[in-house]
């Protein structure tokens, strides 16, 4: 049996009348990668938030590692996690490489700045982008530059888990297909675990080990990627052949 | 029945917004005193709401007090008073007018700008983006701006309150005929110490509260550029009507002293 890094027990959130999550349970193994798809609106970020804090949950446990992920102390817990977010967030008023390091030039992580700054020309070049790259701005970078940066911050302290959300949103599909395989190189290549919100079927493809159909507030159907397509469940199939008819309600 | 009720919602609304900027500000305060401060962010905030406001500072002040000069003129030569204007010009600035309207220049200048900056990070997730970095958004985004703004707007307010006195003067010695060194000599001779400290600590007061204002409304922002917008307007409105009831209380409080 392969150990789990994540767990999520009967979660539920709600935000006023809106039950967003309704039970979800998800169980994520240690080093692999989990992909969530489901529709717009279905609370896949916010699944994700409540692991990282960001939004706390109505009721339900999370466990990291086997730990409560509400208890302990909050900078090393987040110290394990890296995150790419849908439209990069890059902090604008800094550079490049700052933003990359930003990690390593405070909290537990703190390093020297030329250190700090030696990783972070390390991991962009990981992504693919130069060093001049380095001493911009957010603001100069095109769209697939800033998820690139956005990438290599997620991975500066080599964490042993990387949230993307949306990682190829708004991008073309060539750059979205650099963006995949740099995420499918990096997390195997770190032996990270990793959990990918998105609606891109070719990057579930290229991302997942496993994936797991988030509908109504719950996981509708989990499991290897290789099964996706003859998982015999219909919400799985109609969004994987993006039917309008099906018990996915196309108006919602 | 339901005008009552409405009244009754938005007295509710207020004070629930009253208690929700004082805990905020508790909050921003209790960080205040707690590591680690980042010197970093604090330099850049003295940086952008100090330096940066001299020149619209400069300009209010010494526009204001050429006029109230002018002003007190008119005025004071109905009743043979034209005399006074070095003492009420001086008294005037430094007491009433140069803490009020730096206090709103900045209200403008930096509140609305603080909102808009931290908005637009809530919106396009950078402050999700540091919490996930370890980083709390209250020590890294508040608090240097709060201190900066805190510090500052005295240093501010006593530029202006120069400023002001200087253009009294000019308008009063150029087109006034008043005397230089006697303009000078009842100026210095009028103002007491408690002017200058009730000056100076509503600049203190106003630039917490702008500070605070901005930073309040910029965390607590809606989505997308309406919510930028919204939280922005709510800043600068909030942060220009606590700065009038503030210099309203300080005033009281320092009459009495």
């Amino acid at each position: 049996m392969t150990d789990s890094m994540i767990t999520m027990d009967n979660i539920h959130k709600s935000f006023g009348t809106n039950h967003v999550l309704r039970g979800l349970d998800l169980d994520i193994a240690k080093g692999s990668s989990m992909v969530i798809i489901g529709g717009s609106g279905t609370g896949k970020s916010i699944a994700l938030k409540c692991i990282l804090g960001l939004i706390q949950q109505d009721s339900g446990t999370i466990t990291v590692d086997g730990r409560d992920a509400a208890s302990g102390d909050r900078d090393a817990f987040l110290a394990r996690f890296g995150m790419l977010f849908q439209g990069a967030a890059l902090f604008d008023s800094l550079p490049v490489w700052h933003n990359v390091a930003f990690r390593l030039m405070r909290g537990s992580l703190k390093r020297p700045k030329e250190e700090a700054r030696r990783i972070a020309v390390e991991k962009l070049r990981r992504v693919g982008l130069k060093e001049d790259v380095a001493d911009r701005f957010p603001a100069e970078l095109s769209g697939g530059m800033q998820k690139r940066v956005g990438l290599a911050r997620a991975i500066a302290a080599e964490p042993e888990i990387i949230f993307f959300d949306e990682p190829t949103t708004g991008l073309d599909p060539i750059m979205s297909g650099v963006i995949n395989d740099l995420i499918r190189e990096i997390v195997v290549e770190m032996g990270a675990t990793a959990m990918t919100i998105t609606h891109d079927m070719t990057s579930v493809r290229a991302i997942a080990d496993n994936i797991a159909m988030l509908h109504d507030g719950v996981i509708q159907w989990t499991g290897p990627v290789s099964d996706m397509d003859h998982s015999g469940n219909a919400y799985l199939d109609q969004f994987i052949q993006g039917r309008a008819e099906g018990p996915i309600e196309a108006v919602r | 029945m339901r005008g009552i009720a409405l009244l009754g919602a938005t007295v509710l609304g207020l004070l629930a917004s009253i208690g929700r900027i004082a805990l905020f500000a508790g909050n921003a305060v209790s960080h205040l005193i707690r590591p680690p401060f980042y010197g970093r962010e604090f330099a850049s905030a003295l940086l952008n709401i100090g330096w940066l406001s001299l020149p619209v500072v400069g300009l209010t002040a010494v526009f204001t007090g050429g006029a109230l000069a002018l002003q007190i003129y008119a005025g004071g030569s109905r009743f043979n008073a034209e005399a006074v204007v070095p003492q009420i010009v001086a008294v005037g600035m430094v007491r009433e007018l140069g803490p009020v309207l730096v206090g709103l220049m900045i209200a403008a200048r930096v509140t609305s700008s603080i909102a808009a900056e931290i908005a637009t990070m809530k919106v396009t997730e950078q402050i999700d983006a540091l919490v996930t970095l370890s980083t709390h958004p209250m020590k890294y985004l508040t608090v240097p701006r709060v201190l900066a703004a805190t510090l500052v707007v005295p240093l501010l307010v006593g530029i202006g309150d120069i400023i002001g006195i200087f253009g009294g003067y000019a308008v009063a010695t150029g087109t006034l005929g008043f005397n230089p060194a006697g303009y000078i000599r009842n100026t210095v001779n009028f103002l007491e110490p408690l002017d200058v400290i009730s000056s100076l600590t509503k600049g203190a007061v106003f630039g917490f509260a702008a500070a605070t204002m901005g930073c309040f409304h910029g965390m607590n922002s809606g989505r997308g550029a309406m919510g930028v917008g919204r939280a922005t307007k709510s800043a600068v409105e909030g942060a220009a009507v606590l700065i009038l009831a503030a210099n309203f209380v300080l005033t009281g409080v320092f009459f009495s002293l």
